[in-house]
């Protein structure tokens, strides 16, 4: 090994070993205890190694409710609050007065915490039998029958959660696209208003392929995060997910370590591994499509 | 498509904090572009050059005056109602396009009985790649191309629609000398083949000179003189326009006229009839000097450059404004270049007075 190359290792040595003990250990020692048959965490011993614990979560109704709110989830949120995203950054970048305010205002739920905003949309979608929440009475208002979205059905329940989570992510998707809108060279907006480019064209044609990388790191991004989403349904719905049938996966891996039903860190460990099967798979498609369509 | 400039004026609002009193980038301009012809925006950064530019192509609204296309008054008119095609500084080439898509854009936002068959914008487009020569390219991206093909593609662009204006910013800032030279007389070629109208802009007064069949110069958005290259060297108007042209640059002195007689320093370097007496300054063209044992203009020699074609003499006098003054003479001409001074005539053609105050042009009559 000549000096240059040893040096370059020195080089790296904090960054390798921090990301070892942090990144590599703990994933290998998940994957270590999703295969060991019956661990007992007070005596660290276990019977046997197999597969017993991913059989035992895949046929576990909680785990399948919970996997099922997370495709939701994911299927409902990540297009909507990108698109929605988009449609406001491009709105922002084409107004002038007022522009810093309304960035200001659509940024706040970023730096707000999301407990905060889980009480205020619970208050707001809450019905109990004394009082309606403020959307019920609009609802009222139009003429609707009331609907308990905190405790009521579950597509009443899956709607507060979508729109909770679409809420909570959509302030920095705006920030991310006003800035790639900012960042496209004025110049083509003069060369395709020389050649009297329609504006629906001029914004499929031309800004939608420029600020493509950034719309597909917003997309990949939010798909692993829609994922791994848990505290937004507590937020919402108290941290007795199952009952609600509001469970995430995530939530599911936590309910089996710490829950009231828990201290079972295999079957934890098992959801978890699947759960990075499954967010590795979208994530690998993702990259699939987005070498054919995002050019540039 | 002949161009007419009424009284062109833009004022843009004063910006920042104190918010001054408008910028005034272009001022009163009038000028009239013939039909066919190829011009030359000229002057140096900030001179109101790309402003006309962008009010020609309909980028920017005018505050004041009239542009014409022949006889249509277009000032009111949006760019892609002008018919004018623009190249622009940096190309603007979509980046995310091939060759190809990018010079059908312009046939492809057209719509209803304006709109041409996909075979005919096709055929369309290869033909003008034809005619910048980049048919060879055309399912290429533009990041895979050099800067000289990007400009080729960015021209074919602009004439695919067949305006009858083309318009050319900084055309050839981006390229690097050897490139520069090659472009600019393509750009001539091509400007020759289609006979279009065209303007460019240019801080770069050997480009203008080069190929544009007329210059305009341009300063602080006033015109300061219009005409053929030749005609603005031999006979500028002002000496900023003399200072403007020519490589290397006119050489000025401080000087005085006294009965009919040019004085730089003490020396009487020229006679001049029918100048008042005042002082001046005296521009001289580095080949206006004759190095002669007897010449009228004393200077310390410095060092002498030996080009091939030519010779470089370069001399210093107390009165020059510069630091150096820079004489060219023809290899052939022999200067006694062993003495630490040396004495040169001056050409009466090559030599130009401007008024002290307003530095115009004050003419003479060499004897």
């Amino acid at each position: 090994m000549s000096t240059n190359n040893k040096k370059a290792w020195l080089y790296l040595l904090p960054a390798l070993l921090f990301l070892i003990f942090f990144m590599v250990y703990p994933l290998i020692d998940v994957i270590i205890y999703s295969v060991e048959e019956g661990y007992n965490f007070a005596s660290q011993t276990y019977f046997g190694v197999g597969t017993y614990n991913f059989s035992y979560v895949l046929h576990d109704p909680y785990f399948l409710q919970a996997v099922k709110n997370t495709f939701i989830l994911v299927i409902i949120t990540v297009p909507v609050s990108t698109g929605l995203a988009l449609l406001i950054s491009v709105g922002l970048s084409s107004i002038r007065p007022l522009r810093e305010l309304y960035q200001t205002i659509y940024f706040l739920p970023y730096v707000t915490n999301t407990l905060a905003v889980g009480l205020v949309f619970m208050i707001l979608f809450q019905r109990t039998e004394y009082t309606d929440g403020m959307v019920n009475l609009l609802i009222n208002w139009f003429g609707g029958e009331s609907v308990d979205f905190i405790d009521g059905p579950y597509w009443a329940k899956m709607f507060v959660l979508c729109f909770y989570t679409i809420w909570v992510v959509m302030p920095f998707k705006i920030l991310v696209l006003t800035s790639a809108l900012a960042s496209v060279n004025p110049d083509y907006y003069k060369a395709a208003r020389v050649d009297g480019t329609p504006r629906l064209r001029v914004f499929t044609k031309i800004t939608l392929p420029m600020i493509s990388p950034m719309i597909f790191y917003l997309v990949i991004t939010g798909f692993i995060g829609a994922f791994k989403a848990y505290s937004d349904a507590v937020a919402l719905f108290g941290t007795d997910l199952n009952a609600a049938g509001m469970n995430t996966i995530v939530g599911y891996v936590y309910d089996m370590l710490y829950g009231d039903s828990g201290g079972y860190p295999s079957y934890a460990s098992a959801a978890a591994v699947i759960l990075f099967v499954i967010v590795l798979t979208i994530t690998c498609v993702n990259l699939l499509v987005s070498k054919k369509r995002v050019r540039y | 498509m002949k161009i007419v400039l009424q009284n062109l004026t833009k004022k843009f609002p004063g910006r920042g904090k104190k918010a001054q009193s408008d910028v005034i980038a272009v001022n009163d301009l009038s000028f009239e572009i013939s039909d066919g012809e190829l011009i030359a925006l000229l002057g140096p950064s900030g001179c109101g050059k790309s402003t006309t530019l962008n009010l020609i192509c309909g980028l920017e609204k005018p505050t004041g005056g009239r542009i014409f296309f022949g006889e249509k008054d277009i000032t009111d008119l949006s760019p892609e109602l002008r018919g004018v095609g623009m190249v622009f500084q940096n190309y603007a080439l979509y980046p995310h396009l091939t060759v190809r898509e990018n010079i059908v854009f312009p046939l492809e936002n057209r719509k209803g009985k304006d709109r041409l068959s996909k075979e005919e914008m096709n055929a369309r487009a290869l033909e003008t790649a034809r005619l910048v020569q980049i048919e060879e390219l055309m399912d290429r991206k533009p990041g895979e191309l050099s800067g000289g093909q990007q400009q080729r593609v960015a021209i074919a662009r602009a004439l695919v629609k067949m305006p009858g204006v083309l318009l050319l910013d900084e055309p050839l800032s981006n390229l690097d000398a050897r490139l520069r030279l090659k472009t600019r007389e393509e750009i001539r070629r091509i400007q020759k083949q289609t006979g279009i109208t065209t303007v460019f802009v240019t801080h770069d007064q050997d480009e203008a000179m080069s190929i544009s069949d007329r210059i305009a110069v341009m300063r602080e958005g006033v015109l300061m003189q219009l005409g053929r290259p030749q005609e603005v060297y031999d006979n500028p108007a002002s000496l900023f326009v003399a200072r403007f042209l020519g490589t290397p640059p006119i050489n000025v002195f401080e000087g005085e006229v006294r009965n009919q007689m040019l004085y730089i320093g003490d020396e009487a370097v020229l006679a001049v009839k029918d100048v008042p007496d005042q002082p001046v300054w005296v521009g001289v063209r580095p080949e206006g000097f004759l190095p002669q044992k007897d010449g009228a203009l004393s200077c310390e020699l410095n060092r002498v450059e030996i080009l091939g074609r030519d010779i470089s003499i370069i001399s210093s006098h107390p009165a020059c404004t510069g630091q150096t003054l820079r004489s060219i003479i023809s290899a052939e001409m022999r200067a006694d270049t062993s003495d630490s001074v040396v004495r040169f005539a001056l050409k009466p053609g090559k030599v130009f007075l401007f008024h002290k105050e307003t530095e115009e042009r004050i003419p003479f009559a060499a004897v």
